[in-house]
């Protein structure tokens, strides 16, 4: 049994891993093809199952020397299904929306003939190329997600997992370890940017018997995919950092609180927990030494509020997730009344590369107040959707544009909306602007958990306005009035304007009412909320006024501001945008042009999508 | 609300469940996770069993089914659909396929049809993002869907019929 108790054993575990799989790369003769397959949620739910199986198959009856390593998500969203296949003294090749045809052409084409088939999306990962992903981005918190197996912990032990906690929980003092966090300057990653070792070293402080570090798994902002990507890619890095966390602040126990919504995710994260118990660095001991941890799963029942750390610990406690109060802080009184430090999964994935690395290290990566790389879910209207993680001081250019690939069907860029639901949307005049916490913030949003919603010309800011209020209105806990009631009131007047009825003095309650909910809120969600309309408004305030007065949605958005027309001099009379109609709106003799009952038409959109001869147009 | 009448073999499994988490109140969210996943929802009388084995009041229990959206008291359908509304589906037409689903299956959301085969439900985000829209049939994610896909998607089910 692999049961680690000292750092020798861990060593000597990862060097015998390490020569048996070098073996077979020194060897030319024996040397076997490396397959990855990218399989979390995403690549799943394009096929990557079905891949996997196949791929097992024809290398089976190929008689082809290659093992198949199933990994978390490789980044390439876009691209699902994604594998790597890397030959002995090659380069290693990414290739994109892969399927069966296409396995075989990679099969026969490249890894028995060496030729690149020129009709699959392919890409090579780690160089500059263009269609590379991968340049202009730092990967630290993802550093293993498509790398490695997330169901094994020996491939983790292989790219020298664990050794942090070892040299932490025996070379080091806990304050020791807590200072390498402070000066690294890691600021916490799930939006708020409180630097992390500051929280450790108030959790240290603080005096009880009994003490909690919890993951913040609960990623509940719409858009955003980091945190599910590093649970389910590399889950013993969080395990390990959990652990370190634990010594430093003199916890003897884990939460996780995950959301429900999250199922893959949360059994990687059981199967890691379980092979770390197996291995000793879970549990009584760990290294040896007196210090014992374990860790313990808490689901999240679908509750965006939860994501804040008071009502994340309310709702760990079987209670509804109601934010209240700081201070306390839940370092000095959190769950069941005992100090409770709580990190985001991100934050956590970044600490056992500074302590193996140091801190000088990772302070050089960044500006100079915001340290280190975040990872975003770069979605929306980008041609590469994707997770990327950059150094901090990345311009949004670099990333929507070079990394994402720019905008779909070459419409023009609008706006890009980061931090959820309580950030703002930035527009073409903040694309230079370096990402970090605070420039975000000046600019009138936040950094938020990660989600980079990019929009393009034909969406409407007063209808993305209003669907984030949506969104709030739902979530809010209910607990005080200024979200409960003042965003409830919010949606309404912007509800009001997106069907034609906003008047002009709308637009000043909106602003009036937004900076109280702004000032007077309870908790972070509330004190957000209003974000998302106060940077519409301060960026598209045309569009407000085109709304309100002219009635009138420039995006032909908002359905109750546009009508659809179908030009007679254009069509044909070929009758599919009839069959299309899925209420018969559209009328008309074959052969000659139709027309759209304006009554009837529920504005769907599929007649522009059928025409063949651009004759259906919306006003 | 309509009364249905637990039999003696349900409550035993409850007590079980809630055995399994040694009666404890601050275990209830899982309990009702369990619970959920046993019963596929959560009516006013098991919520009655629940809280006098954990011996809180049932209004503690109530107001943790109804404060997360995970949780209902509604019976789903055979196969529950949730059509993720989280931004990036939004922004890639994520209502309109969700209109289209209600006209196809002639329910609004948070109903379920008259067969009881198909009950209709919004999420915020199940992270695939990039393949928005995104909808899930009983656990089985769809992406990159639209709504002329919607009629084929659920001929599949009507088809295991």
């Amino acid at each position: 049994m692999n049961a680690v108790k000292t750092t020798a054993d861990l060593t000597r575990i990862r060097e015998s891993l390490c020569t048996s799989s070098d073996l077979f790369d020194t060897n030319e003769n024996s040397g076997q093809v490396e397959i990855k397959v990218s399989m979390a949620t995403c690549g799943i739910a394009a096929g990557a199952r079905e891949v996997n199986t196949y791929l097992s198959e024809i290398i089976e009856r190929e008689q082809i020397k290659a093992s198949i390593i199933r990994t978390g998500c490789m980044g390439y969203c876009y691209a699902e299904p994604t594998i790597e296949v890397k030959i002995p003294g090659e380069e290693p090749i990414v290739f994109g929306h892969v399927n069966k045809s296409k396995i075989d052409d990679i099969v026969f084409c490249y890894i028995r003939k060496g030729i690149l088939p020129d009709d699959i999306t392919w890409m090579k990962t780690g160089t500059a190329k263009e269609e590379d992903l991968s340049s202009k981005q730092l990967h630290i918190a993802l550093r293993n997600c498509g790398h490695i197996d997330p169901e094994s912990i020996d491939e983790y032990i292989k790219v020298d997992g664990y050794q942090a906690l070892g040299k932490v929980v025996t070379e080091m003092s806990p304050d020791e370890a807590i200072k390498i966090i402070m000066d690294s300057g890691l600021r916490g990653r799930g939006g708020g940017g409180f630097p992390t070792g500051l929280k450790w070293q108030i959790t240290r402080k603080s005096q009880a018997d009994q003490k909690y570090v919890v993951c913040n798994a609960d990623e509940g902002d719409p858009g955003a995919f980091m945190d599910r990507s590093i649970l389910e890619g590399d889950p013993h890095s969080i395990i390990e950092a959990m652990t370190i966390n634990g010594y430093c602040t003199g916890a003897s126990k884990g939460l996780v609180y995950i959301r429900a919504e999250y199922p893959l995710a949360i059994e990687r994260l059981k199967i890691a927990m379980q092979q770390a118990r197996e291995y000793g660095l879970l549990g009584e001991n760990i290294f040896g030494t007196d210090f014992s941890f374990d860790i313990e799963i808490r689901y999240g029942a679908g509750a965006f509020v939860c994501g804040e750390e008071t009502a994340l610990i309310h709702s760990m406690e079987g209670k509804r997730g109601e934010a209240t109060v700081k201070p306390p802080f839940p370092s000095e009184s959190g769950f069941k009344g005992y100090p409770t430090n709580v990190n985001n999964v991100e934050t956590y994935a970044n600490i056992p590369l500074i302590i193996r690395k140091g801190a000088e290290w990772f302070s050089r990566i960044g500006t100079a107040k915001s340290k280190g790389t975040k990872v975003f879910a770069l979605a929306g209207k980008v041609n590469k959707v994707g997770l990327v993680e950059v150094p901090m001081g990345t311009t949004l250019r670099e990333v929507i544009f070079d990394i994402g690939g720019g905008i779909k069907d070459g419409k023009k860029f609008k706006a890009v909306q980061t931090g959820g639901p309580s950030g703002g949307c930035l527009t073409e005049k903040h694309l230079d602007l370096p990402i970090d916490y605070d420039n975000l913030l000046a600019a009138g949003s936040m950094m938020g958990s990660g989600g980079m919603i990019v929009m393009d010309e034909d969406d409407c800011m007063v209808a993305m306005a209003q669907f984030y209020l949506d969104f709030s209105v739902e979530e809010s806990c209910g607990k005080c009035s200024p979200c409960r009631i003042g965003n409830k009131r919010l949606h309404e007047i912007l509800q009001k304007i997106t069907s034609g009825n906003g008047e002009e003095e709308d637009l000043e309650k909106l602003r009036n009412l937004a900076g109280v909910i702004k000032d007077t809120a309870l908790c972070g969600l509330g004190q957000t909320s209003p974000n998302p309309v106060l940077s519409t408004m301060d960026n598209f305030y045309d569009e407000y006024i085109a709304h309100v007065n002219d009635k009138l949605c420039p995006a032909h958005q908002c359905r109750r501001l546009t009508q659809y027309f179908i030009d007679p001099e254009k069509c044909t009379g070929c009758t599919l945008c009839a069959r299309a109609c899925s209420v018969d709106a559209i009328k008309g003799e074959r052969k000659a042009p139709h027309v759209i009952d304006p009554t009837l038409c529920v504005r769907c959109g599929a007649c522009i999508e059928k025409c063949k001869f651009d004759a259906v147009y919306v006003h | 609300m309509e009364t249905l009448c637990l039999s003696q073999s349900k409550i035993t499994k409850i007590h079980d469940i809630c055995e399994g988490y040694n009666n404890d109140s601050a275990e209830l969210i899982n309990i009702l996770h369990a619970t959920q996943g046993t019963f596929g929802f959560l009516p006013a009388e098991v919520q009655e069993v629940i809280a006098s084995r954990l011996d809180i009041p049932v209004s503690k229990v109530y107001g943790v089914v109804t404060f997360y959206s995970f949780f209902t008291m509604t019976p789903n359908g055979k196969y529950p659909i949730s059509v993720c509304l989280g931004t990036a589906c939004y922004v890639r037409g994520a209502e309109k396929v969700l209109e289209e689903l209600e006209r196809q299956l002639d329910i609004k959301v948070g109903e379920t049809t008259n067969d009881g085969l198909f009950s209709l439900d919004c999420l915020r985000c199940v992270g695939a993002c990039g393949l928005a829209p995104v909808i899930s049939i009983a656990g089985k994610v769809y992406g990159r869907v639209s709504p002329d896909k919607v009629k084929k998607i659920l001929s599949e089910y009507y088809y295991q019929e």
